[in-house]
């Protein structure tokens, strides 16, 4: 137990300091940055206490936003994703996650990029709806979410295998 | 009681979710109103500290380049004082009792931002070294922004590009005035709003600083017309400024003070009421 939770306390801080030294600042294409700090929210244990896991993803949103000076957007957006994760889990995995015994290393890997990729996309749309906050520029909420959200989803996969344990 | 207790205890999942959400959308709403007081900024020792550090290594990385634009600087200062046809040879004796209109701090930016569409920077420079917020702040080749909150150690400064700040600027050539906006799509381009129809505006005119307004003194340069059409009424001019600053490789910049801010705000004050 004791492993786990320094195992996601690393990774929380981790996290957060490649998001706000490095990510933030690739400007790919001028405006293009990845987002990888959700991996955190992707990756957390299934089998959960909720209200602590929405708690830690507002903490999560809370200080990249306080990193990059943008209010409360990566907070709200953070929330809504893990508030909506169980339900994205139910739709991507099906059964699996129906017996509780799912674990992210034995899971194939389509049914995990779909459940990554829902989750990006929910978040980045929520994310430049916000930072944007105006109806008349929706061309660039949505020019801004697609291409982020495939540079964060390539990003987050690469990250995933690279970084997990064969399960034997 | 008992009920809305059982209610609270079953639907606690969804409360938290609701309460935390809505605080977010309340920070949210907060950062993109100026001049409202910010609670969440990066003007504080941690994330100020974490930005420093890293910035003291990062810093030596583009040295080179920083050195060039200073000494394209003090190649200019020189040529104008070189130049200068009126001689000045009268020194102040007493250095301390010559106070100008503006003081001017220099500050390094240690996070800089322009992908976003409200851009705000970091500073080094704060309380600690008498820097509060509505000073401006400039580089050497044109205007940069106003600071917004004000820590110990550091400062946040509202770009120009960004989509709530508002700058007076003016024609350099015949004086008229309007308002400098950003639309949030390209870091060299700006927009200036509000100009009289009648004012003669020429592609390549530059734009500098009023001086209308206590923050920013008058002709500092800001950049040249790039294109310009009529508004949808047809009663004021949108131009679109090319900054003479490259807004993405910002180090070394200067604090402006004016020393007489607090009586003009003062007289302002008491005309409106």
């Amino acid at each position: 137990m004791n492993s786990i939770i320094s195992i996601h306390g690393i990774r929380f801080l981790v996290l957060i300091i490649i998001q706000v030294l490095i990510c933030n600042h690739i400007n790919f294409l001028g405006y293009v940055n990845p987002y990888i700090y959700i991996l955190f929210i992707i990756l957390f244990p299934v089998k959960n206490n909720r209200s602590l896991f929405i708690f830690l993803s507002f903490l999560l949103g809370l200080t990249i936003d306080l990193f990059s000076d943008s209010g409360g957007i990566h907070a709200a957006a953070c929330v809504f994703i893990a508030y909506a994760r169980p339900i994205i889990l139910k739709f991507s995995f099906g059964m699996a996650y129906e017996y509780q015994n799912m674990k992210f290393n034995n899971v194939s890997f389509g049914d995990k990029l779909t459940y990554m990729t829902i989750i990006i996309v929910l978040h980045h749309i929520i994310l430049f709806s916000l930072e944007i906050f105006s109806i008349s520029k929706i061309i660039l909420i949505f020019q801004k979410t697609l291409f982020s959200s495939i540079f964060t989803i390539i990003l987050c996969s690469l990250i995933t295998i690279i970084f997990s344990r064969e399960s034997k | 009681m008992q009920q809305i207790i059982n209610f609270i205890i079953r639907n606690k999942t969804f409360l938290l979710f609701l309460l935390l959400f809505f605080l977010s959308i309340v920070f949210t709403i907060q950062s993109h109103s100026y001049h409202k007081s910010k609670f969440i900024n990066s003007a504080n020792f941690l994330t100020g500290g974490v930005y420093n550090t890293f910035n003291n290594i990062s810093s030596y990385f583009n040295l080179k380049s920083q050195n060039q634009i200073l000494a394209e600087e003090n190649n200019r200062l020189k040529s104008i004082l070189y130049n200068s046809e009126n001689e000045i040879d009268s020194t102040y004796i007493d250095s301390i009792t010559y106070q100008g209109l503006y003081k001017v701090t220099s500050a390094q930016v240690i996070k800089n931002s322009y992908s976003v569409t409200d851009n705000v920077l970091l500073i080094n420079k704060g309380v600690n070294d008498s820097i509060k917020e509505d000073f401006g702040v400039i580089t050497s080749k044109g205007i940069l922004g106003v600071i917004v909150n004000s820590s110990n150690n550091y400062s946040t400064v509202i770009s120009i590009l960004n989509t709530t700040s508002n700058i007076s600027a003016k024609l350099k050539k015949s004086g008229h005035y309007g308002s400098l906006t950003w639309d949030g799509n390209s870091p060299n381009i700006v927009q200036l709003v509000d100009v009289e129809k009648i004012a003669p505006v020429v592609e390549g005119d530059t734009i500098v600083t009023s001086g209308r307004s206590s923050i920013f003194p008058i002709g500092i340069k800001i950049g040249t017309v790039s294109s310009f059409e009529l508004d949808a009424a047809e009663n004021y001019y949108e131009i679109n400024v090319k900054l003479f600053n490259d807004m993405t490789n910002i180090e070394h910049v200067y604090i402006i003070k004016n020393n007489d801010k607090e009586e003009i705000t003062n007289l302002l004050n008491g005309t409106n009421e």
